[in-house]
């Protein structure tokens, strides 16, 4: 072996051990939804590109909640990479929990990110999560049924009258087709998903200026009975214990005549391996009542770095990617251009083959920009958020409220007993949170 | 004197025993059946999902996704490991506490049952900043100690009641014959014990592998077992119902599979001393 071949073969056993020492294992902590599965399945080409490798935990989103804020809040350092909701982004964020993600490269693009989406992961001007997918909510309608019963499809946001009108006619259950599917299951997340916006729709509000709970005001009263006259008129059987997986499969079945729902589900509706009724479903605005502020919910589902993290450069290098105009395009390429992630970039709605593939597209861009958390009522309020309030109390007003609600559904009690527990708890817990006075 | 039974009674006790046994039964068989389906078929109606197609899609879903290897693995060392050390402290205290009773004896075994009463997650954050301080987080020698905790009032309640029913003149006789502590507790009241010990071997690994609190927040993606993979399937957006049927499967298979073979055991460990 001459001297040239020695010292070539020396460089590359550094070079190997250097890239070997560099690398490094991330953990990173999501929730179980196709979006995460296909970030799963592509992860191994970035691991391929940087040599570092990813420990996937997958947990179910309440679960996953948990688990993440005990670490966090302990310091725990367990995840490099947490996959965290729009609500929690920018209350982590302003408690210094996240890594500010402002500084991804100039490569990734900022400005492509729809400026709703973007408002709602930041805290005091900084971005703290990275949106994987995006969301708002609109109305699934059936076309044929909407036909037979000689009814046009709303050019306007309608109101709440107006939908119930529609519903009446197209009511059908002799023949197993429900009027409307709504979400009945109790939780913040689940039938307050679709009761919060309906309450800013009829001019309600979770809190006046002051924080003082409003859940016994008139507004409230109004939506509620009008939620649940509608649900037990036009509504399926058991529809206190439905949530989104429930009424998702009764309206791909066919039982269901309209839906008022997350856009992200337009996909699987579409997909006539999944859905019954995949040719004969269109959409329209989640309607409005007294007002048409905060009538659409926002959600997003997003890439954070916890500050205990020890690999925040490497963690930042994969949510760069994994959030990227590239990653999207990979995704469409390799999966079906239906598949790609919704809701996050403008690029992903000029892009022709998306646009041809999901004909829900821009109805859902509509909606995502329509959505404006930080206006969402008719009256004026201290927080935002549109379905949910972005304080680290509303998780549990959230899920008592969502009881009673439900539980009035139920017929378990009356609508008035149920606001007013709500308020007496709402209040309660804002006192001793010390919002209250 | 045995108390006669006509036919028509044994008939009725049996059909009572056996509907009885398959409501319990019920959603086993169930999640059993959804995981032979297809996600569209396993959200149909009841009958829709009897009468659809059957598939193995799921579980190859499932084998394709998670490491179900690497979950079982922890899983059985996790519920194996906290069930044999805590045998090691239990058999000495129930020893002591059933043979050599002391003053507070009665009041001890209350105590240690009353840890039992305490909601787990009020200890969640004390026991994960220990376990971070330690760097035993997602580890399963972590998981192990804190299983082990969590079970040892039980070991230790139902191996007092075993020994309690062994006589102590027994005992007593192996020590006039010279046997030491160590001879006594291993040759003489261990031999004397075994169905009752195996019972409650069997019942903590059973409690072990189905605890789902402490092994879903002191692990990641090291030490997490079978409770673990069944979590990774749940979720309220998107239909998983086959798929979490078929991890669900997976993960009860084993120690169903082991609670019928020693079911004559469990039982005859359970009802010990219950017929003189």
């Amino acid at each position: 072996m001459n001297l040239k071949s020695a010292l070539c073969a020396v460089s590359a056993l550094v070079s190997v051990t250097a890239t070997a020492a560099m690398a490094e294992e991330l953990t990173i902590a999501t929730v179980n939804n196709a979006d995460m599965i296909i970030m799963q399945k592509l992860s191994p080409k970035w691991e391929e590109a940087t040599g570092n490798t990813l420990n996937w935990v997958v947990l179910e989103e309440n679960v996953l909640r948990q688990r993440v804020t005990t670490d966090i809040a302990t310091k725990g350092g367990s995840f490099d990479v947490i996959t965290i909701g729009a609500y929690e982004a920018p209350i982590w964020g302003a408690q210094d929990w996240l890594v500010a993600l402002d500084d991804l490269g100039d490569d990734y693009d900022y400005e492509d990110i729809f400026e709703p989406v973007r408002n709602g992961l930041s805290a005091n001007g900084k971005l703290y999560a990275v949106p994987f997918y995006a969301e708002s909510s609109f109305t699934f309608y059936r076309t044929d049924l909407f036909e037979a019963a000689g009814i046009e499809k709303p050019t306007e946001q309608i109101t709440y009258d107006q939908f119930g009108e529609i519903v009446a006619k197209v009511h059908d259950p002799d023949n197993g087709i429900y009027g409307t599917c709504q979400r009945g299951k109790a939780g913040w997340g689940e039938n307050m998903a679709f009761v919060g916006p309906m309450v800013n729709a009829f001019g309600g509000r979770w809190f006046d200026e002051e924080w003082n709970p409003t859940i016994d005001s008139p507004e409230w009263h109004n939506a509620i009975n009008y939620y649940v006259d509608l649900m037990n008129n036009y509504g399926p059987p058991g529809a206190s214990s439905n949530g989104h997986n429930e009424n998702r499969a009764l309206f791909a079945d066919g039982k269901c005549a309209t839906w008022v729902d997350a856009t992200s589900a337009a996909g699987y509706i579409f997909n006539p391996n999944e859905s019954t009724v995949a040719d004969k479903t269109d959409f329209f605005q989640a309607p409005k009542q007294e007002t048409s502020n905060g009538t659409g919910w926002f959600w997003a589902w997003a890439l954070g770095i916890p500050t205990s993290s020890t690999k925040v450069d490497v963690a930042k290098d994969f949510v760069a990617w994994a959030t990227s105009k590239e990653y999207i395009e990979l995704v469409g390429e390799s999966e079906g251009w239906v598949a790609a992630p919704p809701g996050t970039r403008t690029s992903t709605y000029e892009n022709e083959a998306y646009l041809e593939a999901a004909p829900f597209a821009k109805t859902v861009e509509t909606s995502i920009l329509a959505a404006d958390p930080s206006n969402p009522t008719r009256d004026p309020v201290p927080y935002t958020g549109i379905q949910f309030v972005a304080i680290p109390e509303f998780q549990g007003i959230g899920n008592y409220v969502g009881q009673q609600v439900s539980a009035a559904l139920a017929g378990q009690q009356s609508v008035d007993q149920a606001l007013a527990n709500s308020q007496q708890f709402a209040v309660r817990e804002m006192t001793k949170a010390g919002y209250i006075k | 004197m045995a108390r006669a039974v006509n036919t028509s009674r044994k008939s009725l006790n049996t059909a009572i025993a056996a509907t009885l046994g398959l409501i319990m039964f019920f959603p086993v068989l169930w999640i059993l059946i959804l995981s032979f389906k297809s996600e569209i078929d396993a959200v149909r109606s009841p009958w829709q999902v009897l009468t659809a197609g059957w598939t193995m899609e799921s579980y190859g879903a499932v084998q394709e996704r998670s490491d179900y290897f690497k979950h079982f693995m922890n899983s059985v060392t996790i519920s194996l490991g906290s069930t044999f050390l805590g045998l090691l402290i239990a058999i000495p205290a129930a020893w002591a506490m059933a043979f050599v009773p002391a003053k507070r004896t009665k009041d001890v075994l209350m105590w240690m049952l009353s840890t039992k009463m305490l909601p787990p997650v009020g200890v969640l954050v004390p026991i994960y900043l220990i376990f971070r301080n330690l760097g035993i987080l997602d580890t399963r020698s972590g998981l192990v100690i804190v299983l082990m905790l969590m079970n040892l009032p039980i070991i230790i309640w139902m191996l007092y009641t075993y020994f309690r029913e062994i006589p102590g003149e027994i005992l007593e006789a192996a020590r006039m014959d010279g046997a030491s502590l160590r001879e006594e507790v291993l040759y003489v009241l261990t031999p004397m014990a075994i169905p009752g010990m195996a019972s409650t071997v069997l019942l903590n690994i059973i409690l072990s592998w189905n605890e789902a609190f402490w092994t879903l927040n002191l692990t990641a993606a090291q030490a997490a077992p079978l409770t673990a993979f069944i979590a990774s399937y749940s979720s309220p957006e998107g239909l998983f119902y086959a798929k979490l049927s078929a991890a669900s499967i997976m993960a009860i298979a084993p120690i169903l599979i082991m609670g019928w073979f020693s079911q004559k055991q469990l039982v005859r460990g359970l009802t010990f001393g219950a017929v003189k």
